[in-house]
């Protein structure tokens, strides 16, 4: 999604670094057994005594484990520093927060671009297909390595989201609450069809080889073009209007189809800068793992979600069209239906789906009070502890 | 103990009175959340909150409320017969488009529903508009007739007949006037109606 910054942060969890934790194998939802695997993670703040303050951030298709702070010798803010930090939503003087770069990514957890250790050459296609539960059941390894019995929360925008709600229908026992946001249960059609518009953009462009690229040009032309597509889906009809108008560039060279406005040059200037950043059979994989995600696995997700003791927070934006409000209000249908404690909020916001990313004062607000009533048994009933 | 009960408004403390200790509660329209907020504390009761007003919410949330963003008209569909001991609409009612639908609703989802409503046939309002001509603005009806939220003007003897058409039975009803609760003549003296009912 979209890093922006609206503005520099000082007050955050200042120099940080990034870990690694690897593990032999991992039985994936397919049945195929695949290792090793390694996960990027970074954690920030500090686990209690009683291991109960632990909270795990998810990241959405193209973030990675730096979700706050920065890296030495770079200026790079994590992509929800604006949320994490002393006294932010995740107020790390209060909780221990972890973030790890999921399973088919490349930004330091094992994925498509890693090398296989029997052929010491990238897996490419050779790198079986997974599922957001695999994601999730390798994410599970690590919290356990981490000596972490239960989580505080689960908590994801996006397909972060879909992770937040394989955690709550796969680990129940192990989550105290789960905060979805901008999510859905399953992807529609819609959904579906932006990503493979996506793919199909990656696997036309010549340089792709069917995912043997590694040893010569990427496909950057069409992982860019992927990444225009998607950064369409992100903002909204007003967003965008607000950010360009119809301003038109400054005039370059002369030919017919330059970037003549900014809207182009700015997606242009996106696409091209992804590209450096992203592997394009990560792509591939991850946005197939998103479509293939069903949290209800074909029943009724009530039905899955019965008995559960997990709260909930569900939280979705007004002008997000490429994962609407009514998605997340059908996951506060079944919490309703499963007699799930639940608050749901509709955020007042023009940015689109990137709102998850940049309306910071209503969201944190949100996040923090609800986090304070998991983590504190509330004073008023005395009953919403563990 | 006195002081307190002073610092609450005068209908939440009836609705207070009207609840049952440890009930499941729905509010219907739940505001800022502060009748939810001391029925917990109070009470000891699970509650759950609907409310259309995103403001409203965040201040809900800040009290350690479960609330729902939504609609009241389209809000109750999925909860199952009897699911809540108690549904309240407390000064929702009159604001609601469907209001029959709501109440039959509400009255499926509740074992039992509370009301509270502003009584449109207040002695003020009545010398308004027959010395005046005017819609009447009054401490439970402060608004001016283009900027009212209300939808629906109704009084207590309104609602009486309407519960009889409907079959609805009225198990207990406190009217109140300014500062305190009325004994007598309601629908003359009372500025707001609590009735507690079910079917």
């Amino acid at each position: 999604m979209t890093k922006e910054k609206k503005i520099v942060q000082d007050n955050g969890v200042g120099l940080v670094e990034t870990q690694e934790f690897t593990f032999e194998s991992l039985k994936l939802e397919s049945g195929e057994a695949f290792g090793p695997i390694t996960l990027a993670f970074e954690t920030y703040g500090a686990l209690n005594k009683e291991k109960s303050n632990a909270i795990l951030i998810e990241h959405a298709l193209s973030g990675d484990a730096h979700a706050a702070g920065i890296h030495k010798n770079e200026n790079v803010f994590g992509w929800w520093d604006n949320f994490i930090g002393p006294g932010k939503a995740f107020d790390t003087d209060k909780y221990f927060v972890i973030s790890s770069n999921i399973f088919g990514g490349c930004k330091g957890s094992t994925g498509p671009a890693s090398l296989n250790p029997k052929t010491g050459k990238p897996y490419a296609l050779d790198f079986p297909l997974i599922s957001i539960n695999d994601i999730v059941n390798a994410q599970k390894c690590l919290i356990d390595h981490l000596g972490i019995e239960k989580l505080l929360s689960v908590v994801g925008g996006s397909m972060g989201g879909h992770q937040a709600l394989a955690w709550l229908v796969n680990y129940p026992k192990n989550i105290c609450s789960a905060v979805p946001i901008a999510t859905t249960i399953k992807h529609s059609p819609q959904q579906i069809a932006f990503n493979e518009v996506g793919r199909q953009s990656i696997m036309a462009d010549a340089h792709w080889k069917s995912g043997n690229y590694y040893d010569g040009l990427a496909p950057s032309k069409g992982l860019a073009v992927a990444r225009m597509v998607g950064h369409i889906t992100y903002m909204s009809d007003k967003s965008m209007a607000e950010k360009f108008g119809r301003a038109k560039k400054e005039a370059g060279e002369p030919f017919k189809f330059t970037a003549d406005f900014e809207v182009e040059g700015y997606l242009r200037y996106r696409g091209d800068n992804f590209v450096k950043r992203f592997d394009a059979n990560s792509y591939l994989y991850i946005t197939k793992a998103m479509d293939n995600f069903d949290a209800s696995k074909g029943k009724p997700f009530q039905e899955i979600l019965r008995n559960t003791k997990v709260k909930v927070l569900v939280i979705s934006f007004k002008s997000d069209w490429l994962y609407p409000a009514y998605q997340s209000k059908e996951i506060v249908k079944a919490c309703k239906l499963a007699g799930v404690e639940t608050t749901y909020c509709e955020i007042d916001s023009t940015y689109g789906h990137d709102a998850f990313l940049l309306e910071v004062e209503e969201e944190s607000h949100l996040i923090k009070h609800f986090l304070k009533k998991v983590f504190y048994a509330y004073e008023v009933t005395g009953n919403y502890g563990e | 103990m006195e002081n307190r009960k002073k610092e609450i408004q005068l209908d939440h403390e009836v609705i207070l009175d009207l609840i049952k200790p440890q009930s499941s509660v729905l509010d219907l329209g739940c505001g800022t959340g502060d009748l939810l907020y001391l029925l917990i504390k109070e009470k000891g009761i699970h509650g759950q909150g609907i409310e259309i007003d995103d403001q409203a919410i965040y201040k809900c949330v800040a009290k350690g409320l479960n609330v729902f963003h939504g609609d009241i008209d389209t809000g109750l569909a999925e909860f199952s017969d009897k699911y809540f001991d108690y549904v309240v609409l407390n000064q929702s009612m009159q604001q609601i488009i469907h209001v029959d639908k709501v109440l039959d609703d509400a009255l499926r989802v509740g074992k039992k529903v509370v009301v509270g409503f502003p009584n449109f046939a207040h002695y003020k309002s009545r010398l308004q508009m027959f010395f005046q001509g005017k819609s009447p603005v009054t401490e439970a009806l402060p608004y001016q007739w283009y900027e009212t939220p209300n939808l629906h003007f109704f009084s207590i003897s309104d609602f009486k007949d309407y519960c009889r058409a409907k079959k609805i039975n009225i198990e207990g009803s406190v009217c109140i006037g300014e500062r305190r609760r009325l004994p007598i003549l309601p629908n003359l003296f009372a500025q707001t109606g609590i009735f507690l009912i079910s079917k």
